[in-house]
């Protein structure tokens, strides 16, 4: 097998700057956010469709970009 | 080698996405993944690859500190790694925690150890073979060496340099280093205080690579460094928040760009953010 469909978007969350990157696995779909600036990955999700995955992932980062403060 | 390493110090650290397509069965190479994302090997890997989870197998998970010695010696063997083994590492985020590998391997003296250009983002970019099928070498017997310490830094070492001839270089995001923030977004915090070490120069690591993930030129990583002071007759110590991004910028400093006196500071802000009474500087 190899990455189908694979996307990387940029979006903002919680004033955050993120990318979602989805892609399709044969029948199953992946999506992981990351934080830009780093890049480090802070959710991730896995699916039935890229619309799923995208919105499973990008509220779990919401809610941990939310926790982060600035000084 | 493709045209991708050409210019680097040493070409030899760094093979394409093509080479890894073409010799990643060979018998005296072994392909091992290690992600930011200790889940990502298992939606789809190299075929033949290893996965190392860099929480749990490339540190000591009682001390704070990096893989034992014996640690490490299992964690080869039981990969098929025998002492004269080409060891290729790739992973996400541009190499991240690869890089944090590749450090640690040469910490322990194994003398043939690279890293795929533009890690496993370019892999799946270019469409090539994934699988979910574990590899499963036949075991060996490995012998690490005595830990080179030379390219590593300690707190001792930071404070001694502090002032000096050495170029401190701080491989963080802006806001990191300017206090702004006390961990990247998302992540939890883990320092006291924000800011930097007095007289670091600021070089996010990321600014040494492509949008694809490949390393920038010989050229541009010059000029990117150069700009803040580093050259070839002055010591550079590298740090971020735990040391992954700066083993990133060490390995770019020695291996592509051919300084011989660079160290990571593993410690990095981590440690030196939550020291009583240490100085930071904040703008």
């Amino acid at each position: 097998m190899n990455a189908e469909e694979y996307i990387v978007r940029s979006e903002t969350l919680n004033g955050w700057p993120v990318r979602l990157t989805s892609y399709r696995l044969e029948q199953r779909w992946f999506c992981a956010v990351d934080n830009v600036d780093p890049g480090a990955c802070i959710a991730r999700a896995e699916g039935a469709s890229r619309e799923e995955v995208e919105r499973i992932a990008a509220y779990k980062a919401a809610g941990r970009l939310a926790r982060t403060r600035r000084q | 080698m493709s045209q991708q390493t050409n210019g680097y110090a040493h070409p030899e650290a760094l093979v394409s996405t093509d080479w890894v397509a073409q010799h990643a069965n060979d018998a005296n190479v072994r392909v091992v993944e290690v992600d930011v994302d200790t889940t990502a090997y298992e939606q789809g890997h190299v075929p033949g690859a290893i996965g190392w989870n860099w929480s749990t197998e490339l540190c000591d998970t009682v001390v704070r500190d990096i893989v034992p010695k014996a640690k490490l010696e299992k964690l080869m063997s039981a990969a098929g790694i025998g002492n004269d083994t080409t060891v290729v590492l790739y992973g996400d985020n541009n190499n991240w925690f690869a890089a944090w590998a590749f450090w640690q391997l040469r910490i322990y003296g194994h003398g043939d150890v690279r890293i795929m250009n533009g890690g496993r983002r370019k892999w799946m970019e270019e469409g090539r073979p994934l699988t979910t099928d574990p590899a499963s070498p036949a075991p060996t017997t490995y012998r690490a060496h005595e830990p080179d310490l030379t390219i590593r830094s300690f707190l001792m070492d930071v404070r001694s340099a502090m002032g000096g001839e050495t170029v401190l270089i701080d491989v963080r995001s802006p806001a990191e280093f300017t206090g702004e923030i006390l961990a990247p977004p998302g992540l939890p915090e883990t320092c006291q205080r924000g800011g930097h070490i007095p007289g670091a120069k600021n070089v996010p690591w990321g600014k040494a690579c492509n949008e694809d993930g490949t390393f920038r030129s010989p050229e541009e990583l010059a000029a990117l460094y150069g700009g803040v002071g580093v050259s070839k007759d002055k010591p550079v110590i590298a740090y971020c928040r735990i040391g992954e991004r700066s083993s990133h910028t060490w390995f770019v400093l020695k291996y592509l760009l051919g300084h011989d006196n660079v160290r990571n500071y593993d410690g990095s802000w981590t440690e030196w953010g939550n020291l009583v009474g240490a100085p930071v500087e904040r703008p």
